[in-house]
């Protein structure tokens, strides 16, 4: 019924991979990988079994890519990392602070690979991550600097934080930024356009402007290609395309728990179904569990009800975050999840949900957490 | 040829070397050589505009710069050093 199953762990001091049977009980770890790097995103390559992209800096440097064709054991730095043209005017001089999102492009495009920079940034390699260009569709878009204002940014920079390609048309994505929002490409990146409709900014004078949303997280449904999930500054929403106007479901939170967080985890074949990990985000924003209690929360029904699911986790003084990479799911039957604590904690739910275990503890910050078939 | 000091950050690309040689009337030519030599060395201590990154200090001799388009002389010594990055 499930497959066994890799975890590709990246954190604020290198990376590791943690590997389980088919019944994902007992795990095995290799690491660390790259030891004192900063490992923003460890992705595989769903279309080339052993295939591993890593974007990496450190703090004294820059950043870079780096490919590993065997599964981790060996590693090569990209010739040309994602980067920045030259720039004629100084005020307009952009440096790639580092890529926080890597994508496997269309499995029709073997070899084509996206990453989403900070600042915001759109990057293609059509080599396997060997060499980076920018898509000039967005970076050098007219509105660029409203979309993505360089001075605006979470504690680690402004982000583009996600790029998601429709599995029926690889000219069809999504990017989410911390700056804009959502934005839409019918045309491979060519042209962009706001999609942020009925989703709050409420840190601006409009609360519902075009463009100027903080979206952390956005997921399709893998099953419904039409069906987005978002996870917002400002609350949980869905859109089912070809409609342009969001639905805050989180509004069907428990009051006390709010619809604040990180990231949104869709069922992998299950389209009504997805799991969100709320954090606090009253006054200060601690951005920790509410109350102390973690906990996920599932719906079934597409966001219309909400279910808590916090068997295993601490019942009291758990103050866990979870960042935007670091909750994902696996394609079991029934389907794993798997998230990872910036206290360096990785728990696993081996039922979708209704139970949790540690797996590991005392890894440094957890930035990313993502799975791979073995 | 110019004497350059490697940091420890950097030794992953010059086989372990601490100190090398390299060709060049500027910073940004010696950096240039170094990085025909050892691929991808370059880009992590300067940037896609021409500045040395923030926790890179470069120095000729005793002197700082930040320039990289400053002269450099045969006989002077380019020192790289990682510093203060935060913990």
């Amino acid at each position: 019924m499930t497959q066994p199953v890799q975890l590709l762990v990246g954190t604020r001091k290198g990376a590791w991979i943690y590997a389980a049977d088919a019944d994902r009980s007992g795990w095995t770890v290799k690491g660390p990988i790259f030891l004192g790097h900063i490992v923003h995103h460890l992705v595989s390559d769903p279309r080339e079994p052993g295939v591993l992209l890593m974007s990496a800096s450190t703090g004294h440097l820059g950043p870079t890519i780096y490919r590993s064709e065997d599964g981790g054991e060996t590693w090569t730095e990209a010739a040309r990392p994602p980067a920045f043209p030259k720039a004629e005017d100084p005020q307009k001089a952009r440096s790639v602070s580092y890529s926080f999102w890597l994508e496997p492009g269309h499995a029709a495009e073997p070899g084509v690979w996206w990453a989403g920079t900070s600042p915001p940034a759109l990057f293609e390699s059509r080599d396997g991550g060997r060499t980076w260009s920018g898509v000039e569709g967005f970076n050098g878009h007219p509105m660029y600097e409203a979309w993505a204002p360089a001075e605006w940014g979470t504690p680690d920079g402004p982000l583009l934080n996600q790029i998601v390609v429709d599995p029926r048309d690889a000219a069809h994505m999504y990017i989410a930024t911390s700056t804009g929002g959502v934005f839409e490409t019918a045309d491979r990146g060519a042209t962009w356009r706001p999609l942020n409709q009925n989703v709050e900014a409420n840190f601006m004078p409009d609360p519902y402007p075009e463009f100027g949303q903080d979206a952390h997280y956005i997921a399709l449904a893998p099953t419904n290609p039409d069906r987005l999930w978002q996870q917002n500054h400002c609350g949980i929403y869905r859109l089912d395309r070809p409609g342009e106007r969001w639905e805050r479901i989180g509004r069907n939170m428990p009051k006390e728990i709010g619809d604040i967080g990180f990231t949104i985890v869709p069922h992998p074949r299950d389209a009504a179904t997805a799991w969100v990990f709320p954090m606090d985000g009253t006054e200060v924003w601690p951005r920790v569990s509410p109350g102390g209690r973690p906990a996920v929360y599932r719906t079934s029904d597409a966001g219309a009800s909400w279910e808590r699911q916090d068997r295993g986790f601490p019942p009291e003084q758990g103050w866990f975050t979870v960042k935007r990479q670091a909750f994902c799911a696996d394609v079991g039957e029934p389907a794993g999840l798997y998230l990872g604590t910036t206290g360096g904690e990785l728990w696993m739910s081996g039922d979708e949900g209704e139970s949790w275990r540690q797996i590991a503890a005392h890894l440094p910050e957890i930035y990313s957490l993502s799975v791979a078939a073995r | 040829m110019v004497a350059v000091l490697i940091p420890s950050q950097l030794t992953a690309y010059t086989d372990g070397a601490t100190r090398v040689q390299a060709q060049g009337a500027t910073v940004d030519g010696v950096l240039d050589d170094l990085d025909r030599r050892f691929p991808g060395l370059k880009f992590r201590i300067i940037d896609e505009q021409a500045r040395v990154r923030r926790h890179v200090r470069i120095f000729i001799g005793q002197q700082e710069t930040r320039d990289v388009a400053r002269p450099i002389g045969a006989d002077d010594e380019l020192m790289i050093f990682g510093a203060l990055s935060g913990g």
